[in-house]
């Protein structure tokens, strides 16, 4: 037998290890957070690792979850050792097929990060309410608690299920387990090996579908012997528990640990014992274990194998003793009487005691604790017993939260606390791009692997893409660690990045005497009066020890940029001295050679300098008496906010929305959009500034501006006289507005400064040519300039939109963005398409979001971006999910149509009431244009106002359905994974259906919000997730699959490339009476580039012919023209001199070159053949061509 | 050690007699003076074999350079990194291999597949820009086959407080460490930039550089007037520029106990003619074979041969270093003295 070892490693991989060991055939499909395991996976069979019989397991993505269920299926009949990993809606959308394999007995295991269900809002947070939604499916289920067990349990869940034919699914809390590292003892495959039991393996592979042995399966019943042909799998159901006991038997035997099928932790004779399952137990253990100790009798059941469900093994566990029991579900069930679990628990024991086995029921209440990763802490756990020590329990509680309008939360004592004092606890605030999480990750590998202590760590992210904040919450000590809570007590806290201090409140979980250490921009002499007030009163209160270091200056010093992590790294063992000093040097510079020397030599050497140099810049900056700063920390929204905004949206902004009420939140999930205008992040740490004398006004900045952060207007200049001195403005270039000033203007709190707009810009300053007419400067010396002459920007009138030509670049930039300051990337290539759609028809447009990049940085709270016009419309937005949205979308129109014809009929059967000519022109008037609508609304105005005293039911009707009658814009917005993989179905489908809707698919061609997996946009030789090995197939061509149907308006636009022929493309499917397809090319993140260069990228697609422009206008074709048209040339550049650039190409040439060199010779024929292909289509498109096909298909 | 075939086998035109093209570079006997310089052909396997079937004696492939290595390996560990750890849902964007090939071994592999692929000598070319660099590398190539070394110093001595002295240190620091390391015989390929060219290629001889190749070529920035920006570009070179080579050839002809390569310029048989005569052992060809393909060098061959049967040759040696500042009858016409009389000429 091999030895264990100790790995520090997160609940995915530990789960994944076991997983891909055991399986030949895993089929998979991202999302959050189960993703990794896929992952995994795909790396290590990528990378010849094989499976405990010697085999490379097969790894294969399919187009959604619902796909890789039924490839499992298939699998698995054919006698496949087989599983696949999911959460949330991944496995709702698996629950049919589920079915079919529990009916059918086939074994194999679904590991599954137990995710919250999309309800009133998305969440990718964790809770059981996936799980439990899948609890009639048949499957086994079988939870972990932690790390551990999420090893430990993933191997008796492969071994049982084979052993009962019952299929498992194996789950454990979504990023609480899944994303926590800890320190755990690693099976090895000899332990594996061990666990199969090779007669199952073999009956299993004996009952394959193979015409060797022909048989059907699979058939269809009818009344007369369904029914009992489902009860012929009862005996395997009576016998699975014990089979799963006996598999946790033999592992108890073979590797130490042992597990039950219920594990009773706690005093042998409590009289209170709680009931949960998953991580919370593992809090709860660590609360009883504490109340016990000071004097308490209490206890906690962790269930583990919840399906097929075990009374007698309940209640064998229970301490005979018990009178009182509280069950926590961590799901929600409206309208039940009570969750899962407590039902389950309520019936055993009220079977016991109807059938005589117990003579009285203890008290039963059952809770709700923990949705969507909802803090659990020992401090509710304590509640949860002080709840069952009361005369008379509070049932159907809530606990973790203020549920203040039924009134269901138990209240409790947040500073109750089980935390051992012998375990370190440090929080560190780092930027997203400082690298402070990767480096805390780092720590924690080299204490669970340099020193006999136990590590955990868990890391909390925020929902903004640029600019965010990680906080890392790292616990070392000497016993296990049980703590899943987040740290509220820390010995240590970090803050890596100087901006934080004015806005949050950090030191508020510092203990008395805790050491904080804090990156500082400036000298330590001045450091002390730099900090906020705030922040000193409670260094001085709580006696704290103050660090700082200069760490962006050693960073730059050596060649690190803004990456601060090993340094800040380097300063925290140094003043933790969790190790001697030289040894952690020795150990981090041990795993920085282990983390980066793959990447080279150099990057070793950077790294290592940044260590060597970071102790002479360390300093302790002696701590005054008194407070004396006359800084003080910001509002999170400033008063003039709105009060939901200032009440609500404020406290979350500050990572304080744990506190807020039941009461304060809506009950259906809306929200009021235009609110990210109070967040004013001020992350730009440069931002551009105008150059009045040398701009051409040709709008390119603004239209590039992936956060609406830069701006253009055309106004009467007479309105300058009120404004801000440095204002700045110059005249109108041009006929059409030759009296007015023009103004572009930057917003300078919400620019990322990503300098997109710098790029985009052509104009070059005669003098001195490496200027533009858009310069970046350091934003904090402008800022407060800037902010006077933005808002005074802002105050400008917007422009009367018949007076621009908004089919041109320029034209459609002076119009007002309804889409400002999301959340998205810096640079991202998404956005100023989903802008742009909101400047020419944002007013009217209403919008279904897959689930992806644009649903987060659409519509991911605190803030949404979506804005309202000084008339009061805008954008109106919703996300239902990821793969239903083109029929969500075609919903909208469904209605819109409906109540516009109904309105038409009201209007008609009204017409003495409305008037005739009114009446007439309502129903008859065109609405192509901007003028169009303009006056419709007009109409629709003056009918309001003749219905508004009517009385009978169908003017009533009439003025309820009125502002159907002014055409609304449907949007059905998404990336390439919705349109090209799992939402293709039901995208066809609507496109098919002629139906006037507009789809926009954001084509970055890699699931970009998921982190960069595999699409079928994915081009060939992009090196991907799940395809680690460059992909192997081209790109699909949704365009020309759209265009075959030649009812569909169909674009592909690149910005970069052809800023024009996207304003336009926009314009003609939105003016299309009939289903449009835009397909974005957007640059990301994702594919490796710089993204202030994300343009340059486009256009070197569209160039190299990767990419080519075109427009196909069915409504050409109709008046007898082409209707298809090539907006791009003919390649001139080399595919290679397109893909190089970007490191999702490049990087195959550093690990397969060979691969790299085959598949670049492949996509350069791609995409020249690609390009003859679209010629010849003009060709035959061409009304000459079609008539003569027609003539020779009459035979003349 | 591969050296080409005899004189009697390439080199001669069917029905003429034999003619001894054979020349000795860096102790290296190839067959003929006629050697592809390190450029994009050179870089690829298939015009190496192309180049030998038309009559290449040796060939130098393209330089590794190790600053782009440093730059790849930095760019490569910033993207792979950029965006990561801060959004819960996309923690990474790639898979991470298990290993990159960030080092020279595409160059390495390059080497051994060349000496596979023929038969000829096969020099590499390496631009290093830290000593550690320029030593390691250069002991790899030796190890991966290479018969010999060029190190290509591409140094453009832009900074203004630079000395002249300083720059020359650095030529003499990179040979010598170089040369510590390796067996194989080591050229230097020099800029033409310097004071005293002649003074340097002799302290470069006595450092023990086994060959002088005459003259690096630099990018040159140009100016886009419609777009006001400088772009680097290279200019495939022009036949007068091998006056260059031919000036200091012919001068450090005898002079020096280097091999001298002619390089910049070379593109008719003529010009390897002149050359050779100046002093070179051999001429490295690459702006022709760019235009022309790899099939021109046969041309070159032939015309060559067919000149020396014209003209009465029966070998190389005979005709190297006739033209050298030593052999020819004015000495000063390799000196300033030729310009002034050109003026002078004019006047």
């Amino acid at each position: 037998m091999s030895t264990r070892c100790m790995v520090t490693i997160d609940g995915n991989q530990a789960a994944a290890h076991v997983a891909h060991a055991l399986s030949e055939v895993i089929a998979i499909y991202p999302i959050t957070p189960s993703s990794p395991m896929g992952e995994w996976s795909d790396e290590w069979s990528a990378a010849g690792r094989r499976n405990v019989w010697g085999t490379i397991p097969h790894v294969i993505e399919m187009q959604s979850e619902g796909g890789a269920c039924a490839s499992v299926h298939g699998a698995a009949m054919t006698g496949a050792l087989t599983c696949t990993f999911t959460a949330s809606q991944g496995l709702l959308l698996m629950i049919p097929t589920m079915f079919k394999m529990a009916g059918e007995l086939l074994p194999t295991v679904f590991h599954i990060t137990a995710r919250t269900v999309a309800t009133h809002a998305l969440s990718i947070f964790g809770d059981h309410s996936d799980v439990m939604a899948c609890r009639a499916t048949g499957f086994g289920m079988l939870a972990s608690g932690s790390v551990q067990e999420a090893m430990d349990l993933a191997l008796v869940a492969h071994a049982a299920t084979l052993e009962s034919r019952v299929p498992f699914m194996h789950f454990f809390d979504g990023f609480r387990t899944s994303h926590e590292v800890q320190k755990i003892e690693e099976l090895t495959f000899d332990d594996m090996r061990a666990m199969i039991d090779p007669e199952a393996l073999a009956a299993h592979r004996a009952r394959a579908l193979t015409p060797d042995r022909p048989m059907v399966r699979g058939t269809a019943q009818n009344p007369d012997v369904y029914f009992q042909a489902r009860e012929t799998v009862n005996p395997f159901y009576r016998d699975c528990p014990a089979i799963v006991q006996r598999v946790m038997d033999r592992f108890a035997q073979l590797v130490g640990r042992s597990y039950h099928l219920f594990d009773y932790v706690g005093a042998p004779d409590a009289e209170h014992v709680i009931v949960l399952m998953g991580s919370g137990a593992e809090v709860a253990h660590e609360t009883v274990e504490a109340l016990n100790a000071r004097g308490a009798k209490v206890g906690v059941v962790k269930v583990r194998l919840f399906r097929p469900w075990s009374p007698a093994a309940l209640l064998a566990a229970m301490p005979p003793t018990v009178t009182a029991v509280a069950v926590l579900d961590r799901t929600k069930e409206p309208g039940a009487e009570g969750e899962p679990l407590y039902k389950d628990v309520l019936s055993a024991f009220g079977e016991a005691v109807a059938s005589g086995q117990r003579a009285s029921l203890p008290k039963i209440v059952g809770g709700r604790y923990g949705l969507s990763s909802k803090e659990f802490t020992p401090a509710m756990v304590k509640a949860v017993f002080d709840n069952l020590a009361a005369a008379t329990p509070k049932n159907h509680f809530t606990i973790g939260i203020t549920e203040d309008v039924t009134h269901s939360s138990l209240a409790y004592d947040p500073k109750f606390s089980t935390e051992d004092p012998s375990v370190v606890r440090a929080l560190f605030y780092g930027l997203g791009a400082d690298g402070t999480v990767g480096a805390n990750k780092n720590s924690i590998k080299i204490i669970g692997e340099d020193t006999p202590n136990f590590a955990q760590g868990y890391f909390v992210y925020d929902s903004k893409k640029a600019g965010s904040m990680t906080v890392s919450h790292l616990r070392f000590g000497p016993r296990p660690i049980r703590s899943s809570y987040l740290i509220t007590e820390a010995n240590f806290v970090a803050c890596h990045n100087w901006a934080f201090l004015e806005r949050y409140d950090m030191l508020s979980a510092a203990l008395p005497g805790a050491v904080f250490l804090l990156n500082t921009p400036f000298p330590p002499a001045e450091t002390w009066d730099r900090l906020p007030y705030e922040v000193q009163e409670q260094i001085i209160a709580k006696k704290l020890r103050l660090y700082a270091i200069d760490g962006y200056k050693v960073a730059k010093e050596t060649g690190m940029g803004g990456r601060v992590n090993t340094i800040m790294q380097t300063c925290f063992f140094a003043i933790s001295g969790i190790l001697p000093r030289e040894q952690a040097i020795a150990a981090i510079k041990n795993a920085i050679k282990k983390e980066y020397g793959r990447k080279g030599e150099d990057v070793v050497r950077k790294n290592w300098a940044a260590v060597d140099q970071t102790l002479d810049n360390l300093h302790e900056i002696p701590v005054p008496e008194r407070a004396t700063s006359t800084v003080r920390r910001r509002p999170p929204v400033p008063d003039e906010a709105p009060p939901f905004v200032r009440e609500v949206l404020g406290p979350m902004m500050v990572f304080r929305g744990d506190e807020l009420p039941t009461s304060k939140l809506p009950v259906d999930g809306t929200f009021p959009t235009h609110t990210t205008r109070w967040e004013k992040r001020n992350i730009g740490i440069e931002i551009p500034v105008w150059d009045a004398d040398t701009c051409v006004q040709c709008g390119k900045c603004a239209l590039v501006c992936p956060h609406a952060a830069i701006r253009m207007k055309a106004y009467d200049p007479a309105l300058l006289k009120d404004a801000p001195a440095g204002f700045k403005w110059k005249k109108y270039i041009g006929k059409e507005l030759e009296d007015y000033v023009v103004t572009v203007q930057v917003a300078p709190e919400d620019c990322t400064g990503c300098g997109v707009c710098v790029e985009a810009c052509p104009a070059k300053n005669k003098k001195e040519t490496r200027l533009k007419a858009i310069n970046l400067h350091f934003q904090p010396p402008i800022r407060e300039r800037e902010r006077a002459n933005y808002a005074f920007f802002l105050d400008l009138p917007e422009i009367d939109r018949q007076k621009v030509k908004v089919n041109t670049v320029k034209g459609s930039q002076f119009l007002q963005p309804l889409f400002e300051y999301s959340g998205a990337c810096s640079g991202c290539g998404e956005t100023p398409y989903v802008k742009l759609l909101t400047q020419l028809f944002g007013d009217r447009a209403i919008i279904a979001n897959a689930t992806g990049c644009s649903s987060i940085y659409g519509g991911n709270l605190p803030t949404a971006p979506w804005v309202v016009d000084r008339e009061g419309r805008g954008p109106a937005w919703c996300n239902s999910l990821f793969e239903d949205n083109a029929e969500f979308g075609l919903g909208y129109r469904l209605t819109l149509d409906k109540h516009a014809e109904y309105a038409r009929e009201l209007v008609d059967r009204l017409r003495s009431v409305v008037g005739e000519d009114l009446a007439e022109a309502l129903i008859k008037a065109p609405q192509k244009t901007d003028a169009d609508i303009a006056a419709q609304r007009e109409r629709v105005a003056v009918l309001k106002q003749k219905l508004a005293g009517q009385t009978s039911v169908e003017a009533r009707t009439l003025l309820q359905l009125a502002d159907a009658l002014v055409k609304k814009s449907v949007w059905i917005v998404g990336g390439d994974g919705w349109a090209y993989d799992i939402g293709y179905g039901g995208l066809d489908h609507v496109l098919a259906s002629g139906r006037n809707v507009n789809v926009l698919v954001l084509d970055t061609e890699v699931y970009s919000n998921t982190g960069g997996q595999c699409s079928k946009a994915t081009p060939r030789g992009a090196v991907a997730k799940f395809a680690a090995g460059g992909k192997p197939m081209g790109k699909k061509d949704l365009a020309l699959m759209a265009m075959t149907y030649g009812h569909i308006y169909v674009a592909k636009v690149a910005m970069g490339a052809n800023d024009q022929q996207t304003v336009r493309a926009f314009i003609e499917a939105e003016a299309y009476d009939g289903p449009s397809l835009i397909i974005a090319y957007s640059h990301c993140i994702a594919h490796g580039i710089n993204m202030r260069l994300g343009l340059d990228t486009q256009k070197k697609a569209v160039e190299s012919g990767h990419f080519p422009l075109l427009r196909f206008n069915p409504e050409l074709a109709a008046a007898g023209q082409n209707p298809l048209q090539l907006d791009s040339r003919k390649p001139a550049l080399s595919y290679e001199d397109f893909a190089y650039e970007q490191t999702r190409f490049k990087m195959l040439t550093k690990s397969r070159p060979e691969d790299a060199r085959r598949l670049l010779q492949l996509s350069q024929q791609d995409a020249l053949r690609r390009w003859r292909v679209y010629e010849h289509l003009v060709a035959l498109y061409a009304p000459e061509s079609v008539a003569a096909a027609a003539l020779g298909g009459n035979g003349h | 050690m591969s050296t080409g075939a005899g004189p009697e086998q390439d080199g001669s035109r069917k029905g003429m007699g034999v003619m001894d093209l054979s020349t000795t570079y860096m102790g290296l006997r190839l067959k003929n003076p006629l050697v592809p310089s390190a450029g994009p052909l050179t870089a690829d396997l298939d015009s190496i074999r192309q180049l030998e079937d038309a009559g290449a004696s040796a060939v130098v492939l393209h330089s590794l350079f190790e600053e782009q290595l440093k730059h790849e390996a930095a760019a490569l560990d910033h993207h792979l990194s950029a965006g990561t750890e801060s959004f819960a849902e996309s923690l990474s964007y790639f898979p991470e291999p298990h290993e990159f090939r960030l080092g020279p071994e595409e160059y390495l592999e390059h080497i051994r597949k060349a000496k596979a692929a023929v038969d000829i000598p096969v020099i590499a070319s390496l631009n290093g820009v830290s000593v550690g660099g320029w030593t390691d590398y250069a002991r790899q190539m030796q190890q991966a086959g290479a018969d010999a070394l060029e190190l290509n110093v591409y140094l453009v001595a832009t900074d203004v407080n630079l000395t002249a002295a300083a720059v020359e240190a650095q030529y003499l620091d990179i040979l010598a460490a170089v040369k510590r390391v390796v067996t194989i015989p080591v050229a230097m390929k020099l800029s033409p930039f310097f004071s005293a060219t002649g003074a340097m290629c002799r302290r470069l001889d006595e450092a023990g550089a086994d060959g002088l190749v005459l003259f690096n070529r630099f990018y040159q920035p140009d100016i886009d007037l419609e777009k006001l920006e400088v772009f680097p570009n290279l200019v495939l070179s022009t036949p007068h520029e091998m006056r260059l080579p031919l000036r200091w050839i012919a001068i450090l002809y005898k002079r020096i106990r280097a091999s001298l390569a002619a390089t910049t310029g070379v593109a008719t048989a003529h010009d390897v003619l002149k050359l050779v005569m100046a002093g070179a052992d051999v001429t490295q060809l690459c702006s022709v074979l760019l235009r022309k393909g790899p099939g021109e060098l046969r041309v070159i061959l032939n015309e060559l041969t067919a000149w020396m049967q014209e003209h009465e040759y029966e070998s190389l040696a005979e005709m190297k270093g006739s033209m050298s500042q030593c052999a020819v009858a004015d000495p000063a016409a390799f000196e300033r003295a030729n310009y002034l009389r050109i003026l002078a000429g004019y006047a």
